[in-house]
């Protein structure tokens, strides 16, 4: 048996062939070395991100969330529900609290809920992966399986916004979360710190929609991670890592910049530091190549 | 005019801040804001709003409904949650944008064309159609929202982006013909339709 077992919610992009895959497959691989039994939440959907407020709305928004709950109480009953999309965990979470919080909005929930056969009874948790690393496994826990040091790799802990706020992590602050910097040094990494863009927003889906006003963001984000002498940036959002690595091509069209800074994810780190191999922490997949990480996966 | 806007113009008369209150997705905080401005400060998107977020809750307390309901400010919110942890009297100031932009946007009194909202109203209507959102659907459709020539100008620019996204198996060509979605779909539709009819109810928007 293993030796935690979770209800998973990976989200839209954490699927084959979508904008995440490669954090789906990296995530796998080290739950498999840290004996972490993941079970998708049966036929589960999207979460609306933030950016379904518009034409979503209050209650569809919440009532969506709630149907994902309502699976995960009928078919992984007792099993935390863990989303490692940063705003998969945002929106569950903030509907989860509404929901305890309201019975009035509970009620109206469960009357949207019944129209699917479905009904909420309001006890599986929400978490964010990272919590159950910290939480559940501890820094020196999440040392045991490691097989190889992440030595010498100055990497700069990108955490973004919405794994950082509102809710973030238990004990730490909003404003410089060290998490992500204590999980690479706990790797054998080096851990940039100081690196100061560590909490802004990448610009979230406004990437789409205002791309300018989003690649100032972004190119703050990766010009402050060359400063600070990185050779990669890690994150633990979906759209951060997306946004940060993807859009440096436009930037430097448009700037007359030379970026080049691979952006991965922890899972994509620890995957390596486990010994697995580069296609185990899906290297492949990204569009500018971590090759120093790929070194180390090689070795 | 919108018959859901002229029956709140009517219900609310020169009372926005009520109807706010009683409309909008956390309203009833609005009038604990003591004008500090530590949102505007906050803001990554500061330097482009019309309103901050500070000056949209005194304009809601002054009454100026078609300035606020108006304004493109709200759509600005990137979601980044920096002006809520920081607010030292705990409004839920990014809920209370988004509600406000929904409460604009169904009234129809939202500005026509804004970038950010047309693209929020894509995103929810691609995701509510197959119960997952699919990305590739959601890239083509906004790059082509203003037409066949802009939209084939916009993908070329990015086809260098498109291909490596292709590359490193983080797009799927094939999601134009379906893609991800849930298996359930009549009763993930049956959900939201419920939900939408409720809220509805509620806010007036079926007036």
């Amino acid at each position: 048996m293993a030796k935690k077992e979770y209800a998973f919610y990976p989200g839209c992009s954490s699927q084959l062939k979508a904008s995440a895959s490669n954090y789906l497959v990296s995530t796998n691989s080290m739950c498999n070395k840290l004996d972490i039994k993941l079970t998708e939440i049966p036929d589960w959907n999207c979460c609306g991100a933030s950016i379904g407020y518009c034409e979503g709305g209050e209650l569809p928004r919440i009532a969506i969330n709630a149907r994902n709950f309502a699976q995960a109480e009928t078919h992984l009953p007792g099993q935390d529900i863990v989303a490692t999309c940063a705003a998969c965990w945002l929106s569950a979470r903030e509907s989860k609290e509404r929901l305890d919080a309201s019975a009035q909005l509970m009620k109206e929930t469960n009357e949207a809920l019944a129209a699917a056969g479905l009904n909420y009874k309001g006890t599986a948790e929400v978490r964010h992966m990272v919590e159950v690393l910290i939480e559940d496994f501890g820094y020196e826990g999440l040392k045991a399986p490691m097989k190889k040091s992440l030595e010498g790799l100055k990497i700069a802990g990108y955490v973004g916004c919405q794994t950082n706020r509102p809710f973030g992590i238990a004990g730490e602050s909003f404003e410089n979360p060290m998490y992500l910097d204590k999980m690479v040094e706990t790797l054998g990494g080096e851990a940039l710190t100081k690196y100061e863009q560590k909490v802004t927003c990448c610009g979230g889906a406004l990437a789409f929609s205002e791309p300018e006003k989003s690649q100032k963001q972004i190119r703050d984000i990766v010009e402050s991670a060359y400063d600070h002498g990185a050779e990669m940036i890690v994150t633990p959002c979906p759209l951060c890592q997306a946004n940060v690595e993807v859009y440096q091509s436009e930037i430097n069209k448009k700037q007359g910049t030379k970026f080049n800074m691979p952006v991965v994810y922890y899972s994509q780190l620890m995957t390596v530091a486990y010994g697995g191999s580069a296609k185990d922490a899906a290297l492949d997949g990204q569009l500018i190549r971590a090759e120093k990480l790929e070194k180390i996966a090689g070795k | 005019m919108t018959t859901a806007n002229q029956a709140a113009i009517e219900r609310y008369r020169n009372n926005f801040l009520k109807e706010v209150e009683a409309n909008v997705e956390e309203g009833h905080m609005v009038k604990m804001c003591m004008q500090c401005g530590v949102c505007a400060g906050s803001c990554p998107l500061g330097p482009h709003w019309t309103h901050s977020p500070q000056k949209i809750f005194m304009m809601i307390r002054a009454g100026k409904r078609d300035e606020v309901l108006g304004s493109d400010s709200m759509f600005m919110c990137t979601s980044c949650y920096n002006c809520m942890v920081r607010c030292p009297r705990q409004l839920p100031i990014t809920h209370i944008m988004h509600g406000l932009a929904n409460y604009a946007h169904r009234l129809g009194l939202a500005p026509k064309g804004q970038p950010t909202r047309d693209f929020a109203t894509l995103f929810w209507n691609n995701l509510s159609k197959k119960g997952r959102v699919n990305e590739l659907m959601l890239t083509l459709q906004h790059y082509f929202r203003n037409g066949l020539v802009a939209g084939i100008k916009e993908a070329m620019a990015m086809q260098g982006i498109g291909l490596g996204m292709f590359k490193a198996k983080r797009i799927n060509p094939m999601e134009i013909f379906g893609g991800h979605g849930v298996k359930d779909l009549k009763g993930f539709h049956a959900i939201i339709a419920k939900a939408k009819e409720i809220e509805d109810r509620k806010k007036g928007f079926t007036a």
